[in-house]
């Protein structure tokens, strides 16, 4: 087995009296999409604010490709190569595709954009994600659809070669052609030699694209499994705390 | 002609090579590059261009034809009306509105509004004529004009403060300063007090006139810009291998400006001052001929500030934060130093305006300003302004002044002016509003905007 990419081990948060995460571990590979699955209020988003540099982590350590490292900002984090593409997607809508994806970073020449340029990339990236959904880069994101907001949202992650995109419940409000659309633009990211997280509550997505299953119940990190090595029935039981865990991945 | 997918299928970035494994690629255009709107001809142009209107997209298209309608109506009912002397007056009576309505666009992109607007620039203005005044402090005007504007600065930096600092919403803010301002204005002014204007470059921005050559000097500078930066743009995006619009969209715009520009400095370089002549010869009167001073004043300002807000990340960060304030700060904008300065330029503008506005006027006295600041949001939307934010241009808030003040103009020749002038500028704004909340709808949108 490769190196994971990221490596969580016993990260500790707490706000207040309240432990949301209480050592829990996590590992993440490139060209593989984890699944980050549990009951809500079991921890994900906080787990994924650490890694974000959002919420720094009270304890415990982060390895990225091996190497220790202390992410206490979204820059950090944007700058090793890891990117979040939240639940409400952060793209505006007045603005169109190219300058969602470049949104914080334009390119620019002389101090004025480089449209040209940002047009290209912005073009290629979406083309290698195999992106057909979409007829014109410069069309405003209002105009979109919620599967097309996704693949923005997504492309825009991978635009400056990210190595680790973490998706936060892609697929929730979205149709079923829609959902179809994204997981496959999950399974190509994941053919990029990209370590895709996804967290999503919808077991049969889960099945569908991921390769591990990581299960957090109440702060705890109760599963890493295979998918090929277990069942639908099983992380149920899992997420809700009636099964416990046992064998070897 | 079109110059379109000339160019070779670019280099693919390194994360593409995984991309070779998914066969199906035939859907995609052989260019390699996924469309633009960019592509096709003039017709092609031409037909996207309807079908964004179509779709809601109406931008300025409202108040243009609202100009044109008004313009034709007030012709045909005043014979003044299109004359030269008249073109002149309507010109230097829209400046100050066209000024202060291109400041405010800075903050209503933002989702914000500065009611203070017109009592800064009189507090600015107050201050302005009292420091030059030669029985008063008798400072050089530039020094005064100095202060006043960097007051303007200041008080826009402090509703920034209030507003993205403390988080205070920016029309209790300034709900507060317009309140506030009316008193600093009458203890600068003193109570019944009035300034004249002495002096005579001061006057001459609104009063005075270019030479004849200066208006088609301008005009050629216009034409020159214009062309430039539709080169430098079409060079860059030929560079990075992405088509360009037809060079066909270049010409017309650039005849555009030669026609309407041209009439326009045509009509004003003819005398329109009334002379004595005897035996063909003039023997006394006034020739009043050329653009007005402030028009290049004002194009430049609105030159600067489009540039400002097309092709630089200051202006992208505007919009983006207008649009999604909460997505513009997880992209790493720097959110409060954004909207400081929008709040500062807003100011600033402002006391131009009011330059503008004691140039015409000729004095200022204490309540200068007081009642100008609606007039201007009300140009904004006019000219297709979205107040919620993130969505109008410079120019929008320009033409929505200048068809507001041909309503003023054109009614003052009818004597219909006071009452019906305010109804029938409450009536237009309600109907602009109402043409683009339609149109929307009309797109699919919602009227009521979350």
């Amino acid at each position: 087995m490769d190196v994971p990419i990221i490596e969580l081990d016993d990260v500790k948060k707490s706000f207040g009296p309240v432990n949301v995460l209480k050592g829990v571990s996590l590992k993440a590979y490139p060209g593989k999409v984890t699944a980050l699955v549990g009951d809500n209020g079991a921890g994900k988003s906080t787990l994924i604010k650490g890694l974000a540099g959002v919420q720094p982590y009270d304890e415990g350590t982060v390895k990225f490709n091996g190497d220790v490292v202390h992410l206490t900002s979204p820059r950090e984090a944007s700058h090793l190569g890891i990117e979040v593409v939240y639940q409400d997607l952060a793209l505006c809508d007045n603005l169109d595709i190219v300058q969602n994806m470049f949104l914080g970073r334009e390119e620019t020449k002389l101090g004025t954009f480089d449209e040209g340029e940002m047009e290209r990339q912005a073009s290629e990236t979406l083309r290698s994600l195999s992106v057909r959904t979409v007829k014109s880069v410069r069309q405003r994101v209002s105009s979109l659809s919620g599967g097309q907001r996704q693949t923005v949202a997504i492309a825009r992650s991978v635009l400056k070669a990210a190595k680790v995109v973490i998706l936060d419940e892609p697929t929730a409000a979205l149709g079923v052609a829609q959902t179809e659309q994204v997981l496959a633009l999950v399974k190509r990211l994941a053919e990029q030699n990209v370590a895709v997280i996804m967290i999503s509550h919808n077991l049969v997505d889960v099945f569908q694209v991921a390769d591990y299953i990581s299960v957090l119940y109440l702060g705890q990190m109760v599963a890493e499994i295979e998918t090929k090595n277990t069942t639908s029935d099983d992380v149920v039981g899992y997420i809700t705390g009636s099964k416990t865990y046992g064998g070897a991945a | 002609m079109s110059d379109t997918k000339k160019t070779p299928a670019p280099k693919r970035s390194a994360v593409a090579s995984a991309d070779e494994a998914i066969p199906d690629t035939t859907a995609l255009p052989a260019s390699g590059l996924i469309g633009s709107g960019q592509e096709g001809g003039l017709g092609d142009q031409i037909r996207a261009y309807i079908s964004r209107v179509r779709g809601g997209d109406m931008g300025v298209l409202p108040a243009v034809a609202g100009f044109v309608v008004l313009s034709i109506l007030f012709t045909v009912l005043s014979q003044y009306f299109l004359t030269e002397r008249n073109i002149a007056n309507l010109i230097t009576q829209a400046a100050p509105s066209v000024m202060l309505a291109v400041g405010l666009v800075f903050v209503i992109l933002l989702g914000e509004i500065d009611l203070s607007a017109g009592t800064t620039s009189g507090v600015a203005m107050a201050l302005f004529v009292v420091l030059s005044d030669p029985g008063g402090p008798n400072l050089n005007w530039i020094v005064a004009l100095i202060i006043a504007l960097a007051s303007g600065v200041v008080v826009g930096l402090f509703i920034g403060f209030f507003v993205a600092r403390v988080g205070i919403p920016s029309f209790v803010v300034t709900l507060g300063l317009f309140l506030g301002f009316q008193g600093v204005q009458l203890l600068i002014i003193g109570t019944g007090g009035l300034y004249r204007i002495q002096e005579d470059a001061v006057i001459a921005i609104e009063n005075g006139n270019m030479p004849i050559w200066g208006g088609w000097v301008m005009l050629a500078v216009m034409l020159l810009i214009s062309f430039g930066t539709a080169m430098l743009d079409r060079g860059r995006r030929n560079r990075a291998g992405v088509p360009n619009r037809t060079i066909a969209l270049v010409w017309i715009k650039l005849a555009a400006i030669l026609v309407l520009g041209g009439v326009a400095v045509f009509l004003l370089s003819q005398n329109r001052g009334q002379v004595n002549v005897l035996d063909g010869k003039i023997v006394g009167g006034t020739i009043i001929e050329g653009v007005p001073i402030v028009v290049p004043l004002v194009l430049a300002i609105l030159w600067v500030g489009t540039f400002v807000l097309d092709r630089t990340r200051y202006g992208r960060y505007l919009y983006a934060i207008g649009g999604n304030a909460e997505a513009a700060r997880r992209a790493g904008i720097k959110v409060i130093g954004i909207k400081w300065a929008a709040f500062a330029i807003c100011s600033t503008l402002a006391v131009v305006s009011g330059l503008f506005s004691a140039s015409k006027v000729g004095s200022v006295d204490a309540a200068f300003g007081h009642d100008t600041v609606l007039t201007g949001v009300a140009a904004a939307v006019v000219g297709g302004v979205s107040l919620f934010g993130g969505r109008g241009r410079l120019v929008h808030a320009a033409v929505g002044a200048l068809v507001i003040s041909v309503i003023t103009n054109g009614l003052g020749l009818l004597n219909l002016g006071g009452g019906i002038n305010l109804i029938v500028t409450g009536g237009v704004l309600i109907l602009a509003a109402t043409v683009d909340a339609v149109s929307r709808v009309r797109a699919g949108g919602s009227l009521i905007r979350t």
